[in-house]
């Protein structure tokens, strides 16, 4: 089976997020930057369904030059064969639309038969690319996928919907599968794979050799500023009955929440 | 602590496999390195997770179960278990690089094949018996026999201090097969089950409670031919070679220690206040910290330069007893300041400079003392 993977590298979840100075998005010098959170779940899942039904898995970054050395650690050296780094100019600048442009043209040119992405990126959380990339192919797409399986060129997923409810999606390939928080337990890169992962095979490539001449963003982005700090909490004393009483007067009259 | 004096050493296989160590010591040690260490041990399930994630063992050869990797891999391991909380831990999961040195370098490779695969798997505990109630540093002075018997040896005698000793399933144990001081001594593997082998007693330690550590008596312990490592009398040379390796990382666990001492006296100092400030805004701690932080530098400077010799094959005895000897007194001044600037709190068993000054206590004992070490340099003086 020929499976695809889209990885996003961004800052680790545990960074503490610094607004460029002129309010254009996130600014991620001297972040620890890795494979996104969700995008994890979708490597591994990658990596899974080629351990369970034979074949090859392609990792396709837009990103950075840079960025070679996280795809290699955190999609090489877990067991993906082979990656695809778009990382010109274009690529870099491209918005959702165009990266999701980038991605199906790198996928349609690989013949993958299968893509999994994750729900969404660490960074700007837009959840945008993994649709349109599904629309640009004319394939089918799962999203917030908590499990799956294949058998034969069919797929059953199971979507976690709002308030626990669960669907069952079946369909036949080619698809692109959103990985959701609980899909899997990614696993740790094992120090022989990390040093093996430096000669895989990692393709450098820009929009030009898509064909892609125009994937500039049709939105721009501006005035990001930080969350409002967040006001001084209050300690309401007093015994369990009057302090209640406080709390729902409180929330009522000074929050105005109930 | 932040500092970009150490580049070289490191390249992108290091960074990430330290991720991958930092994220075993966050997982699977810091959520239970308080309850290990006052319990006085850790689940014997943590070698095979540590093994399946690729940290217990990374620079030992891949045809045995290791990682592959250089001694930097190793002292990145090292360094970021300690992170965990826990130096038990880290000792404990680490005593297979005490124990199984002389069976790489010294053993057939069927030796090789039989006893390495299941502790680099993490399914047995293997430790290393040298130091008995009657000598330590002196190692010429073992007195635990082997004496042949037709196709095995009978091993009697008594050891002590041994780490992982009180869990282990095998024990590379130096026994004396002739009187000769040096040419006399011979490496063996005992295994836990053979008649006559038992556990004396479990030691209550200074530090180090997560790990166990053990006496061990031998009463004529049948121990095969085939478990012999070695030539007869090929002990003492296998065993000065081991040593390099051990303190080294002995001289790691001492900047690591200190490092985790250090971080937890800035975070202390950045938001403990006195006389209405934090406590950091007083040029007493600040220049503490300020010392603290160049004596880790210069601990991790010299360990990281003798490790290079190493890596290199050059000899590195001088270099590493010097590293070690510097790693453990820098262990012991940036832990003693960081319980200081904890102030009362730095003395109470809940916090976490209390257990890594207790803890650094081992570093100019273990592996060879501290004096030990001083007439090591002082022969490279030709003094």
């Amino acid at each position: 089976m020929n499976i695809g993977v889209c990885a996003k590298i961004s800052p680790h979840a545990d960074a503490r997020i610094k607004i460029k100075s002129d309010g254009s998005g996130v600014d991620t010098k001297g972040e620890k930057l890795v494979v996104g959170d969700y995008d994890e779940y979708a490597v591994e899942e990658a990596i899974r369904t080629k351990e369970a039904h034979k074949g090859a898995v392609t990792a396709f970054t837009v990103g950075a030059t840079s960025d070679e050395k996280l795809v290699r650690s955190g999609a090489l050296a877990l067991g993906v064969d082979k990656a695809v780094l778009i990382s010109d100019d274009a690529a870099v600048n491209a918005g959702p639309l165009g990266t999701a442009k980038l991605l199906a043209a790198a996928i349609k040119e690989a013949g993958c038969e299968i893509v999994f992405t994750g729900k969404a990126a660490t960074d700007d959380g837009n959840s945008q690319v993994s649709a349109m990339i599904a629309e640009l192919l004319g394939w089918a797409q799962v999203s917030q996928v908590t499990k799956f399986a294949i058998e034969g060129t069919s797929f059953t997923a199971t979507r976690a919907m709002d308030a626990g409810v669960l669907q069952i999606v079946s369909g036949s390939l080619p698809v692109v599968i959103t990985c959701e928080d609980g899909l899997n337990d990614p696993r740790y890169p094992k120090l022989p794979d990390i040093m093996k992962a430096k000669r895989k095979p990692l393709s450098k490539i820009g929009a030009g050799d898509l064909g892609l001449a125009d994937v500039a963003a049709t939105s721009s982005e501006s005035n990001f500023a930080p969350p409002p700090p967040r006001p001084a909490s209050r300690i309401i004393e007093g015994d369990a009955a009057s302090a209640a009483q406080e709390l729902v007067r409180l929330l009522r009259e000074e929050a105005k929440v109930i | 602590m932040k500092t970009a004096l150490f580049d070289g050493y490191f390249d992108d296989s290091h960074d990430a496999f330290r991720d991958v160590c930092r994220r075993f010591a966050r997982e699977q040690i810091a959520p239970h390195a308080t309850e290990w260490e006052e319990a006085g041990a850790f689940p014997r399930e943590l070698y095979a997770l540590a093994a399946k994630a690729g940290v217990l063992a990374p620079n030992w050869p891949e045809a045995y179960g290791g990682g592959g990797g250089d001694v930097f891999h190793g002292i990145v391991a090292g360094e970021e278990l300690q992170r965990g909380g826990s130096t038990g831990t880290v000792v404990g999961l680490g005593s297979l690089g005490i124990a199984l040195p002389p069976i790489l370098n010294l053993g057939t490779d069927a030796q090789r094949q039989r006893f390495m695969p299941p502790v680099l798997a993490g399914e047995q505990i293997a430790a290393l018996a040298i130091t008995e109630p009657g000598t330590g540093s002196d190692v010429a002075g073992v007195r635990t026999r082997a004496v042949r018997d037709g196709d095995d040896y009978l091993i009697s005698g008594a050891k002590t201090f041994i780490t992982s000793g009180v869990r282990a399933d095998l024990l590379t144990v130096l026994a004396r097969t002739s009187d000769d001081p040096h040419q006399g001594l011979t490496f063996f593997v005992v295994e836990r089950d053979m008649p006559g082998f038992s556990v004396s007693r479990a030691l209550k330690k200074t530090g180090w409670w997560a790990s166990d550590t053990a006496e061990l008596a031998f009463d004529e312990v049948r121990v095969p031919v085939a478990n012999r490592i070695g030539p007869e009398g090929s002990g003492f040379l296998a065993l000065m070679q081991n040593f390099e390796a051990e303190r080294l990382m002995l001289a790691v666990n001492g900047h690591a220690l200190a490092e985790c001492a250090f971080d937890e006296a800035l975070a202390y100092a950045k938001q403990r206040e006195a006389f209405g400030r934090t406590i950091s805004r007083f040029q007493a701690i600040r220049h503490k910290l300020a010392d603290m932080a160049t004596q880790i530098n210069s601990s991790k400077a010299l360990t990281y330069a003798s490790a290079a010799r190493m890596q290199a094959g050059k000899p590195a005895m001088i270099e590493v007893a010097q590293a070690k000897n510097h790693a453990a007194a820098v262990a012991r001044d940036v832990c003693w300041e960081a319980v200081q600037i904890f102030g009362g709190m730095g003395y109470m068993r809940e916090s976490p400079v209390e257990r890594l000054a207790r803890d650094a206590r081992l570093l100019p004992i273990g592996g060879g003392t501290n004096e030990i070490m001083r007439e090591i340099i002082a022969k490279g003086l030709g003094v």
